[in-house]
């Protein structure tokens, strides 16, 4: 039974890495229709300017230190995010063919110029001495970093459903994601909300880049590649566009692909490529997506 | 006086040419009835005029030219549009449909307005779009293009695929809406274009054929050659 629920909080853990990956992405790309393979990217940036932060603390940090840390990182992820959506995207809008060649070549560039000034290798993200501990749920041992993923991307998930349920350019973008041009016909510049979803987006990214860092033992500018994969499943498999259905995509596959690697050792990938194969086929819209018209 | 001026407007969509220098005037505080067969580029030209097309030539807005303005601003400059298929948003109530078109904060007047024309509308407020009813959808459609201060009204075949008693409803709508502001309006319904047209211009392959009163419908004779439908003494 502990090993029941141990694989299972560490499942909801993982979901929660893939999560904060996933959300930009999906509204992104339900909103705006662009196919944004920059967004790997703005979670190196978030990983790299928290780890800046947390190390100008010292090689351990506090929690508020580190929680500091994660926000300045998403911030700056954030603003990442919208100074490429105000210099490249903009000029690309419904260039769909652009949009992935233009956004290929950015993840290249920023992937290359940290390489270049830091090394590829792994350097330590600072964090508290409280993530090396464990916590005690029904008799599993559950590593307490697992409650900080956890928790930041039920955050985030509140945060997003705030802000799209009770101010007026979540209003926006919710009418955006479902038809931008009737959007325009109402007087309504949809290319703001457009901008605000890249910040949203990248702050999201940003905040999961530094806890990425913290789950992968350290910082490297190739420390995006697998998340930004597996956020692209989360997307489809959750729907393009349904925050919500990101969120029960990546428990779910967090979930699932924890059991499979116990259970059949190493075949956690395979069996996620499997649950996305079976989705596309009988739910090509996604758990919580909307068929389009 | 013309509120719209549409000159030598010329509009391809993809290969294909759909708007032949097409030349009209809308008349202000009038309502102008766009006609023509199917497929003649009716729903083009509002589309065009809304900027959703991009085309050649001129359309001005009270003395103020449009074309090639960016669709929202031709929409704050007072330009409103019922589109042919609704288009309203379904994952949204009907109160965020109406709140989303809104562009003045302080416009309880209109939404009074409307609600004395769609008292469904104030009932169904909670109600998501798209579990309305066709009918109700127009509503919510009309609706949130009556809530700011226009300048024009184009509507795009209001009363497509209604059942006849909510055509009846929405066209006392329109009636009542046409004693208030311009309108070009696209309708297939002969019937509720003789009640309340006062201008008509009928189009055929992407060109305006005619423009003149609305006398000519009563002719049958003239409605079978102009629309190739018959309805002269509907």
């Amino acid at each position: 039974m502990e090993t029941f629920i141990l694989i299972g909080i560490t499942g909801i853990g993982l979901g929660a890495l893939y999560f904060l990956v996933a959300s930009g992405l999906s509204l992104i790309y339900g909103l705006m229709g662009v196919l944004n393979f920059a967004h790997g990217s703005f979670l190196t940036v978030g990983a790299f300017v928290g780890f800046w932060v947390a190390s100008k603390m010292g090689f351990e940090t506090t929690i508020p230190e580190f929680l500091l840390a994660m926000i300045i990182g998403g911030l700056a992820a954030g603003l990442f995010a919208l100074l490429i959506e105000q210099l490249l995207i903009t000029r690309l809008y419904e260039r769909h063919i652009d949009q992935a060649l233009v956004t290929v070549g950015v993840s290249l560039v920023v992937g290359a110029v940290l390489g270049g000034w830091f090394g590829n290798d792994l350097r330590m993200f600072p964090t508290p001495m409280w993530f090396l501990t464990a916590i005690d749920i029904g008799g599993a041992q559950i590593p307490a970093d697992r409650v900080i993923y956890i928790s930041t991307a039920i955050l985030l998930l509140i945060g997003n459903w705030a802000l799209l349920k009770f101010t007026r350019i979540g209003l926006i973008i919710r009418a955006g994601v479902e038809n931008r041009h009737m959007v325009d016909a109402l007087g309504i510049n949809v290319r703001k909300a457009f901008s605000t979803v890249f910040f949203l987006g990248g702050f999201a990214a940003g905040v999961g880049g530094v806890l990425v860092s913290v789950y992968s033992n350290g910082v490297s500018p190739l420390i995006a590649g697998s998340y930004l994969i597996y956020g692209f499943i989360v997307v489809v498999i959750g729907g393009m566009g349904s925050v919500p259905g990101s969120f029960l995509a990546a428990m779910l596959i967090g979930i699932i692909k924890q059991f499979a690697n116990y259970y059949a050792t190493g075949l956690g990938d395979f069996v996620v490529v499997i649950l996305l194969a079976v989705v596309l086929l009988i739910r090509p819209q996604g758990l919580l997506g909307k068929v389009r018209a | 006086m013309s509120a719209l001026t549409v000159k030598n407007l010329h509009v391809k969509i993809g290969e294909s040419h759909i708007l032949h220098g097409v030349t009209f005037d809308v008349p202000a505080h009038k309502v102008t009835a766009l006609l023509g067969r199917n497929g003649v580029g009716k729903s083009t030209t509002l589309k065009s005029i809304m900027g959703l097309y991009q085309g050649t030539g001129s359309i001005e807005l009270d003395g103020l030219q449009i074309l090639g303005t960016p669709t929202y601003k031709i929409a704050q400059a007072g330009v409103a549009y019922v589109p042919e298929d609704r288009e309203i948003f379904s994952t949204l109530s009907v109160r965020e449909n109406l709140t989303l078109a809104s562009r003045n904060k302080n416009n309880g007047d209109a939404y009074k307005n409307i609600f004395e024309l769609f008292p469904e509308l104030d009932t169904r407020a909670a109600q998501l779009a798209g579990s309305l009813s066709g009918g109700q959808q127009q509503m919510v459609a009309i609706a949130r293009a009556l809530l700011n201060e226009n300048e024009i009204l184009l509507v795009d075949e209001p009363t497509k695929g209604l059942a006849p008693k909510l055509v009846t409803e929405v066209a006392n709508a329109l009636v009542k809406v046409a004693h208030k502001t311009t309108m070009l309006l696209v309708e297939q319904n002969l019937a509720l274009v003789k009640r309340i047209a006062e201008n008509v211009i009928v189009m055929d392959q992407g060109r305006v054929v005619f423009q003149g009163g609305p006398e000519n419908l009563n002719d049958p004779a003239w409605v079978h050659q102009m629309l190739g439908v018959s309805g002269g003494h509907k």
